[in-house]
């Protein structure tokens, strides 16, 4: 489903450039449970970024589906972005203005999906029923995190993709979330890649890919 | 359907969560769309207030004024000459065809004495066809009479006010007003018009012209004919209106001896060509006050500008986010720009109605306002295009942001 070869990234700061990855190779099947882990600043959330089409590669290919994404214009990736890709963030980054089920909403809305039963039923998936109606403000840390996981689902992507979705829990909602988005892999069979720092998460996954100085170290198999 | 109505949701949850800091934004908008509707409707009011005024004396008026004077190369004023003369006016009676009548009259300031009371006011010489001319009527007495005028008697019509400064509570008709040496007895008193761009009758008083030329002016030219000021004269039909001034000027022209080339020494102006010059200033006028009130209204665009910058500056993170589920430029600007249409549609709608009920209150005032239609739909249409306009900016701002950096953005 993904496939990576010799990417590298490197970023203008100022007149300085510094290079994030450098030559950065992953094949990462359909279905699969993928923790990226490494130390600070070894280029995981960047290479999660240039996955998730946020971002295009320096230079190396990027194969999404069998199709050579990083030469795609900016439409065509929000294009991508919005039909098969699903983000869960360390920071939740729901809209505070919006209730829990709008926000959901909004998860389908640019892959053209109008549906509010289907947003319920993607919040009665990670167990908010009866939060529908309340604001982020108003939910827990691990809510808020469900809440977007349900965002992120809702418009059922091949790809979801997490930026340490537990680093701002304590460790019960984190459990949960991890369970949820595993179980979630099982019954719906999409493709999972999360960076983490934790290595008991780390562990809920089939594959721990370790990343330092922008460089695949090591890959373990569970 | 809901798809449809999703960004206009959008936009009204963006205008809702910051209800104090969008409402004065709409402010800035509905001050201007008002002040556009009120300036402007001031202006057409006063148009048309003035075009009834002229075409109350009749679209078939023409009337001619002498020339102006050269005096060491200076130009005077139209009129400050005076070249026409009595027999100028019998000629164009006898000559011009449609003339159907021929007014000439000379006026001049004089101070009115009955009794105690004096005032100072514009005594005009004039015909008996004065009366036709200038649609006068009496409110009490009679108007001069062919046989007044050949008489030249010492008689008077007063205009309204003149009765009111100097006859309070006596019956005017028959009483005698002292007028420098003479003395005239008032034989009618005319009904008011109201005042008007010609000068209003209700401030004058109407006297024989003969009367007025033996008493007080006796003035000829080197030929010796008796000079006047200015003639008036009505056509039959104003279709022919232009063809009586070619006419008048052509008879004018051989009667003052002037050779060709030699510029006129008088000046004829049909109502038809008054209206005209009346209108084109009037619409200037109109233009003028709307264009200053487009000022007030350029500020308010200027103020959906600044505030949907700032916006777009708040919601960093938010843009961030709609871009990373997926969101085109396209969704971006169409969520930005339909918020700032929104903010000054629903601007132009309140102050279309605030400058209604502006014009309402002046007009009730006594200052004639005229709304069009036309006047509401440019306002309208000119808030949401400012909407349009001063949003694309910071639409553009926010649909090229890096969605990363968006994301990152605290």
């Amino acid at each position: 489903m993904i496939r990576l070869q010799d990417i590298t990234k490197i970023y203008l700061i100022g007149k300085r450039e510094l290079e994030v990855l450098r030559g950065v190779n992953l094949h990462i099947r359909q279905g699969e449970v993928v923790a990226i882990m490494g130390p600070s600043g070894s280029g995981k959330t960047t290479l999660l970024n240039l996955i998730g089409c946020l971002d295009v590669p320096t230079s190396g290919s990027y194969y999404l589906d069998g199709r050579e994404v990083n030469r795609l214009s900016r439409g065509e990736l929000a294009h991508i972005r919005a039909k098969k890709i699903g983000f869960v963030f360390q920071t939740f980054n729901l809209l505070p203005q919006l209730s829990a089920l709008a926000n959901v909403e909004l998860g389908m809305r640019y892959a053209g999906i109008a549906d509010s039963r289907r947003a319920m039923e993607a919040l009665a998936c990670v167990g908010l029923s009866d939060r529908a109606r309340h604001r982020p403000s108003e939910l827990s840390g691990g809510e808020q995190q469900r809440v977007a996981i349900a965002r992120a689902l809702v418009k059922r992507p091949p790809l979801i993709l997490a930026d340490e979705p537990t680093g701002n829990l304590d460790s019960r909602s984190g459990e949960e979330v991890i369970s949820i988005l595993t179980t979630l892999n099982t019954e719906q069979g999409n493709t999972l890649l999360f960076v983490t720092h934790d290595v008991n998460i780390a562990h809920h996954c089939q594959r721990i890919i370790h990343l330092k100085d922008g460089q695949v170290v090591a890959e373990e198999t569970l | 359907m809901k798809k449809w109505f999703e960004p206009l949701f959008t936009a009204w949850e963006g205008v809702r969560t910051h209800k104090l800091r969008s409402s004065l934004t709409i402010l800035g908008i509905i001050i201007g769309v008002a002040a556009v509707i009120t300036l402007m409707s001031i202006g057409r009011g006063s148009s048309a207030e003035i075009l009834s005024r002229i075409q109350a004396l009749g679209s078939n008026l023409i009337t001619i004024m002498p020339g102006m004077t050269f005096e060491r190369g200076v130009m005077g004023p139209i009129g400050s000459a005076t070249t026409l003369t009595l027999e100028d006016a019998v000629a164009i009676s006898e000559q011009v065809p449609y003339v159907t009548s021929v007014a000439p009259y000379s006026s001049t300031n004089q101070q009115l004495v009955f009794g105690s009371e004096n005032m100072n006011a514009q005594v005009i010489g004039v015909t008996p066809e004065y009366q036709q001319v200038y649609n006068l009527k009496t409110a009490d007495g009679a108007f001069i009479s062919p046989y007044d005028y050949q008489g030249a008697a010492n008689v008077a019509v007063i205009g309204a006010n003149v009765k009111d400064e100097l006859f309070s509570g006596v019956d005017p008709i028959g009483q005698q007003i002292r007028m420098g040496n003479s003395v005239v007895s008032v034989m009618g008193v005319l009904e008011s018009k109201g005042a008007s761009m010609m000068g209003s009758t209700d401030d004058a008083m109407l006297i024989p012209l003969s009367t007025l030329q033996q008493t007080i002016t006796q003035q000829r030219t080197s030929t010796g004919e008796h000079m006047v000021r200015s003639i008036a004269i009505t056509v039959s039909d104003p279709k022919q209106a232009d063809y009586v001034v070619s006419e008048v000027t052509s008879l004018l022209r051989s009667r003052h001896q002037l050779a060709p080339g030699e510029d006129d020494d008088f000046t004829v102006r049909s109502m038809e060509e008054l209206v005209g010059t009346v209108t084109e200033m009037s619409n200037t006028m109109t233009i003028f006050l709307g264009a200053i009130a487009g000022i007030s209204l350029l500020v308010g665009g200027i103020g959906v500008m600044n505030i949907m910058l700032v916006s777009v500056v708040e919601r960093t993170r938010e843009i961030g986010i709609r871009k990373a589920l997926g969101a085109k430029e396209r969704d971006i600007y169409g969520q930005f720009l339909t918020e700032s249409a929104f903010l000054s549609l629903s601007g132009g709608v309140i102050g279309v109605a605030a400058g209604w009920a502006t014009s309402w209150i002046i007009s009730s005032r006594g200052t004639t306002t005229l709304v069009s239609p036309d006047i509401i739909i440019l306002a309208v249409s000119v808030s949401i295009g400012i909407g349009l306009a001063f949003g694309f900016l910071p639409a553009r701002r926010a649909a090229r942001l890096n969605p990363i950096e968006a994301l990152r953005y605290e």
